[in-house]
């Protein structure tokens, strides 16, 4: 394994931690070592890999794009997380803590999602395991991606909506988390991506490092070497370092894409939010803005921790977007490749193809982290057909 | 350097004279009038006020202080504001400020606790910032004299309890139910559980808050304890427009109601 593992507090270089309301604090004790334990056992590890493999169809493969490669100057191969059971990378992760939660023997999964994309892997989760769940998510989001809610409902989850502050996946995450404050002896809190108190960013990233080592092993095979350059997306980060994960100790180099609306890395201070110290998009005073992306996974102000570790090593380096880039990429994918993928991933790519003349002749592995189907409707919109 | 027991003074000298304390909560920035309000709930018998300092993401607020939150930083109200606001006041019970650790790690540690002790606040409750991570803040306020007042839940465990009260100063702040701040029918079992089991390993003052909405409520509650905070009930009030003498008035039934139950 090559990426470091966070120090006994947390910490990734200066950043990352446990900031979150005494109430919390014994259940994140609880969750790391729970976690630290089923880890190290063999048979949680082939229960996951089971589901992984047998239930989300794992592996996923790595495709050649050679229409858009011509069109781009460069050799680009996509990892197609797109293709995993409910559509994204997401289910990596909540297969794992589903599992956890269940051997710690919690009742309830409660959950936080942007896309719905996290939201709809935790409902698929807690039906196969048979636990209760219950979904926060912003009411912007809620109307720009009702084909998820719906599918959550249809899943025997309890969807609820988020009326305060940006209504979208900040303040989701602020409710979840309240609910997890009131709940926290029979709730399990399944975070979404690489962020919030330790041990999550960490725990997070080690379900998702499943990405980056079937992807250095397919490159090797269709390479018969390592990528010049890896990219992905990154909200909270979770798809990013799951691909990263595999490469972190090879020469290529690594691009976390932001949304310009949502740039953390790449327009934040450090600070503290969500239980992490991070970047983060905040005003003077330190109050939280809110990110405004097209991008409904990809709208928000904070970071995982290790990528903004990351960012500050210089091991990788973060970029960011518009909106109007992304939508070029969107129908640029579907057109090309036959391929509609999510507006997040869209992000990669729109980084990939403005940045063409850097990349000529270079191998670019993108993290195709999910599909587009939820987006459609939206884009139908945007782009007034 | 001789430590600052403002609050710790203030909290004793009631409950020495066996009764008990009461600590309100008010959010600062609140309405035009927000300081003569505190004025007038300590004329009620507040013997502490905690101001709140408004932030963007309050996770451990229920709806009521969310909705303060939002409309004081509506009105253009920020740390810098409310600071300066209660410089040139000098009011007759000390005061602590609430608000979240971000606000403090950006304006930097140092600063923002000697701006804390400029503008004559003597406490401070920083709900999102446990005990690990504690070490940075608590040197710098410390260092301007800012009693560093910490939360206990009923989750934590007992060898903790006692970390937590080694290192609060003030008084130690017993949540008293699993949730965030808000007003309930009745006050949890909790309430007065983790009361009597902080008041079993401390000789600091135990004051329950979280969960206490009504005189009933804060009197059941200091059957254990040694007073209480009361916040979603006082900025209710607040949020529903009445004047400082009206909140005074609430507050008043609070102190009467321990004055004679307890
Ligand atoms: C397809 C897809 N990719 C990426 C993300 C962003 O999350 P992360 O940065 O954790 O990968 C989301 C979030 O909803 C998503 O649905």
């Amino acid at each position: 394994m090559s990426l470091k593992n966070p120090n006994e507090k947390g910490r990734f270089g200066p950043f990352g931690g446990r900031y979150i309301p005494e109430t919390l604090v014994p259940a994140c004790h609880e969750l790391e070592e729970s976690f630290v334990e089923a880890w190290a056992d063999d048979s949680f590890r082939e229960e996951l890999d089971s589901l992984l493999f047998d239930y989300a169809g794992r592996p996923s493969p790595v495709t050649e794009c050679l229409n858009l490669s011509d069109e781009l100057n460069c050799r680009l191969l996509l990892k197609r997380e797109d293709l995993n059971h409910t559509g994204s990378h997401k289910i990596n992760n909540v297969l794992g803590q589903a599992l956890l939660a269940k051997r710690m023997g919690k009742k309830r999964l409660v959950a936080e999602t942007g896309a719905g994309q996290h939201g709809v892997a935790t409902a698929t989760a807690a039906a196969l395991l048979n636990l209760e769940c219950c979904v926060y998510m912003g009411e912007v989001d809620v109307k720009r991606q009702e084909l998820n809610v719906f599918r959550m409902k249809l899943l025997g989850a309890e969807v609820r909506s988020v009326e305060s502050g940006s209504r979208t996946l900040k303040d989701a995450v602020n409710d979840a988390m309240r609910d997890w404050v009131a709940t926290v002896e029979e709730s399990y809190y399944c975070l979404g991506s690489v962020m919030g108190p330790h041990p999550y960013p960490w725990m997070v990233r080690t379900f998702h490092e499943v990405i980056g080592t079937e992807a250095r092993m397919q490159c090797e095979e269709i390479l018969g070497t390592t990528p010049d350059v890896v990219c992905a997306c990154v909200g909270g980060g979770s798809n990013a370092i799951g691909i990263f994960s595999g490469f972190v100790d090879s020469d290529a180099e690594l691009i976390g894409v932001e949304p310009a609306g949502g740039a953390a890395i790449g327009r934040g201070v450090p600070g503290v939010v969500h239980g992490m110290e991070s970047f983060l998009m905040q005003d003077e005073f330190g109050q939280v803005l809110e990110a405004e992306s097209i991008s409904a996974g990809l709208d928000y102000p904070g970071v995982g921790p290790e990528h903004s570790y990351l960012s500050s090593t210089g091991r990788a380096r973060y970029e960011s977007v518009t909106d109007d880039e992304v939508i070029e990429a969107f129908q640029l994918l579907s057109r090309t490749e036959g391929l509609i993928p999510a507006l997040e991933p869209a992000h990669a790519l729109a980084w990939i193809s403005r940045e063409r003349k850097y990349l000529t002749g270079k191998t670019v592995l993108l993290n195709l982290s999910g599909r587009g189907d939820k987006d459609v409707g939206q884009m139908m919109e945007i782009l007034n057909v | 350097m001789s430590e600052n027991i403002q609050i710790e003074s203030a909290l004793r000298n009631r409950i020495d004279s066996g009764k008990k304390a009461l600590v309100v909560y008010i959010t600062g920035g609140l309405g035009d009038d927000w300081i003569q309000t505190m004025h007038s709930v300590i004329d009620a018998g507040a013997d502490v006020v905690e101001i709140g300092i408004p932030f963007s993401d309050p996770v451990m607020d229920g709806p009521i202080i969310q909705m303060a939150n939002d409309s004081s930083i509506e009105s253009g109200a920020t740390p810098v504001t409310i600071l300066s606001d209660l410089r040139d006041e000098s009011p007759a019970s000390p005061l602590a400020v609430m608000t979240y650790y971000n606000l403090a790690y950006r304006m930097g540690h140092e600063r923002f606790a000697s701006s804390l002790a400029s503008a004559g606040i003597s406490g401070c409750i920083l709900p999102d910032l446990p005990l690990e991570e504690l070490d940075i803040w608590s040197e710098s306020a410390a260092n301007s004299k800012i009693e560093t007042i910490l939360l206990a839940a009923p989750t934590t465990p007992d060898e903790r309890l006692l970390q937590i009260c080694a290192r609060s100063t003030g008084f130690v702040y017993a949540v008293g139910l699993l949730g965030v701040t808000g007003m309930r029918s009745e006050l949890a079992d909790s309430a007065t559980e983790i009361a009597s089991r902080l008041k079993n390993v401390t000789s600091k003052p135990v004051l329950v808050g979280v969960g206490i909405g009504s005189p009933e409520q804060a009197v059941e509650a200091c059957k254990v304890s040694d007073g209480v905070i009361v916040g979603s009930a006082i900025v209710q009030e607040m949020m529903n427009g009445s004047s400082p003498e009206e909140v005074g008035e609430l507050v008043s039934t609070f102190r009467d109601a321990l004055d004679k139950n307890c």
